[in-house]
């Protein structure tokens, strides 16, 4: 995918207020998915500029992982399109992600069981390598100059997330937060420009959190950022922006402050609380 | 030859880790060449050492023995590749090693050099393995071994069918080279023993074999190797990173095929004989249960599983024979004793040889966590 660097497009007037800006890295328009009878994403758009902390918030159920898995070709929409750099993108097949710069982690971790913390990241940087089979076969200097600047990379991302000291360990040993930041270096070290992050705080202490929320920061002067998420202190602290979806629509679109005191907002999270 | 394919003694993770190392690893890793074609053509030359000793020190018997390891360690190999890197499973191996052993039968006796036959017994198998592998990268699990296991019932029909090329039941014969004068002259001045035929087939088997060994080893260290692997572990995650799965099993495949042909080029000169009773499914699942009892994934473990095919039933069997039992009971001890010996290695080290005794030492040498002295690093 070569896509002419942000060729600014206008966009048709998204349904939700003022998104369909000037500045959009990555657009989601309309969009539509049906399980059978099911309604997973119901006219769903989505505006992400090139910096920033998008957040995706819902009740469990509200369609946020089936509107990651259309972003990342996992589930075909039945209407709609996605737009990246401003060219509309069809037929998107989820190993296309890498070369076009959108890195995606998973719910959980997802890590490579059998390979090493280094070796998993290695994986990630895999669309920097050069050498091909024949100079793996034969062990050409090629292939291992190409193995070291990998693995240089690798570390450099381990580095960053702190977790270059676990570099030569399985993945499986280490607590359950070290290897949520081993798969989010393994994305990010693929100098993606948008990051998509499925829950990355599921399973993490406050301290974590905390430090998870200054890593996001950080990461948004760089790269649009992502996340679907659940906990609600996080997401307001750390996004820019947030979509809330209920039942596959979008019922609010705004900074954190617009979105706490939405109305629809608090009827999606605590009118079914008061209906009991 | 053993060149483990596991990660964590893997190509350039010695330099610069940034973890100080133990003292004995740090000495290994002082004396290791740093380069991974020096590092392994080293492991070749003493798998070489050892191959010319057993070879002359052992007789004609054994000799003979050796050389029917040797084709079974090529293929085994070759299917820990598939099957322990890229988490295929293949019954068909045992059929690819037919298509070998066919077309070293049908040009050998055309006059070509026994060399550029086992190159094209590999060649022509790895076509064959593309379009086995095709298929099979859309399967999984228990429907990829049952597509596979069709293609080894069905290779061995297709040579009754074609009886006139093919030699039908009576299969073909194969005629099985000379040892050159050179190499009787050489092994005479090495060790004044005479060249049996069977010592030259050996030395030709673990030649191949060797090469082979060296070839496969190098791409396990390489980036194809961990690719192989990331498919294997989270078909999600390496789309996500980029990788296209079929193409990537269907390399794997290939691979592995070559290396069934290949087998079987050598197992056509050794047996003399290309027949489909060679080729039957009692040969794919013995190479599959010989990569497991070795250690899946392992190239070292394929060595040890194809030794314990070759020489297992023959020692039971004699053991049995000396104990007194007649020569029928003694015959039906070996397929017992293969059998129990099976059951146990899944039941007490399900990693294999190979992969119990690494996971023993990767325990030993990290078990003390390092200190987090990283953790400050952070922007």
């Amino acid at each position: 995918m070569t896509a002419p660097p942000a060729d600014p497009a206008p966009g048709p007037g998204s349904p939700v207020a003022g998104s369909g800006g000037d500045d959009v890295l990555f657009a989601v328009d309309d969009v539509s998915v049906r399980f059978g009878g099911l309604v997973a994403l119901d006219q769903v758009s989505l505006a992400v500029p090139p910096r920033g902390v998008h957040g995706v918030i819902g009740p469990n159920g509200a369609g946020k992982t089936t509107l990651f898995n259309v972003c990342c070709g996992f589930v075909r929409p039945d209407s709609g399109t996605l737009r990246w750099h401003g060219a509309a993108v069809r037929r998107l097949r989820p190993h296309q992600l890498a070369g076009m710069g959108i890195a995606r982690t998973l719910q959980g971790v997802g890590l490579f069981r059998g390979l090493t913390v280094a070796e998993n990241v290695m994986v990630g940087a895999d669309r920097h390598r050069r050498a091909g089979f024949l100079s793996g076969l034969l062990a050409l200097r090629r292939s291992d100059r190409d193995e070291r600047a990998l693995r240089e990379r690798a570390l450099a991302a381990l580095g960053e997330l702190g977790a270059a000291h676990h570099a030569d360990q399985l993945p499986g040993s280490l607590p359950y937060p070290v290897q949520k930041r081993v798969a989010l270096a393994r994305a990010l070290v693929a100098e993606p420009e948008l990051l998509l992050l499925d829950e990355p705080a599921s399973g993490l202490g406050g301290d974590e959190m905390d430090e998870l929320g200054d890593l996001l920061r950080g990461l948004a002067d760089r790269m649009a950022v992502v996340l679907v998420e659940h906990h609600m202190d996080l997401v307001m602290s750390v996004c820019d922006r947030i979509t809330v979806l209920d039942f596959g629509k979008v019922v609010a679109e705004g900074p954190p402050d617009d979105v706490r005191d939405d109305p629809a907002v608090v009827a999606a999270y605590l009118g079914e609380e008061a209906h009991r | 030859m053993a060149t483990p394919v596991r990660p964590t003694e893997k190509a350039g993770s010695a330099p610069r880790s940034g973890r100080e190392p133990g003292r004995w690893a740090g000495l290994a890793a002082r004396l290791r060449p740093r380069a991974t074609f020096a590092r392994h053509a080293l492991l070749a030359l003493v798998a070489l050492v050892v191959v010319v000793l057993l070879l002359e020190l052992t007789g004609p018997f054994r000799n003979s023995q050796f050389a029917t390891m040797s084709y079974y360690a090529i293929a085994a190999a070759g299917l820990t590749v598939l099957t322990g890197l890229n988490g295929q499973i293949s019954l068909g191996h045992g059929a690819l090693m037919a298509v070998g052993a066919y077309t070293a039968g049908l040009l050998l006796p055309a006059g070509i050099p026994l060399l550029v036959v086992l190159v094209i017994a590999a060649g022509v198998t790895a076509v064959v393995g593309v379009i086995v592998g095709a298929a099979a990268s859309r399967l999984k699990g228990p429907y990829l071994a049952g597509a596979t296991l069709a293609f080894a019932v069905a290779v061995p029909g297709l040579a009754i069918h074609f009886d006139e090329a093919l030699g039908g039941e009576q299969g073909l014969a194969v005629p099985s080279p000379r040892a050159p004068e050179w190499f009787a002259d050489a092994v005479y001045f090495l060790s004044a023993n005479e060249t049996s035929s069977a010592k030259y087939l050996a030395y030709v088997g673990w030649t191949v074999a060797i090469v082979a060994f060296l070839l496969l080893a190098n791409l396990a260290a390489s980036r194809i190797g961990r690719i192989w692997r990331a498919v294997r572990d989270d078909e999600v995650a390496a789309e996500l990173a980029g990788i296209r799965l079929s193409p990537v099993r269907v390399l794997a495949f290939t691979v592995s095929a070559a290396c069934a042909g290949l087998a079987g080029g050598v197992l056509g000169v050794v047996v003399r004989l290309a027949a489909p009773t060679g080729f039957t499914i009692v040969l794919s699942i013995s190479l599959l249960t010989a990569v497991v009892l070795g250690g899946l994934g392992s190239l070292f473990g394929a060595v040890l599983g194809s030794a314990l095919l070759v020489f297992l039933p023959p020692a039971v069997t004699n053991l049995g024979a000396s104990a007194g039992l007649s020569d029928v009971q003694s015959a039906q001890l070996a397929p017992f004793v293969y059998g129990a010996v099976l059951i146990l290695v899944i039941l007490l080290a399900p990693g294999g040889v190979v992969g119990t005794v690494r996971a023993r030492w990767h325990a030993r040498t990290t078990a003390p966590a390092e200190a987090p002295e990283e953790r400050t690093g952070r922007s």
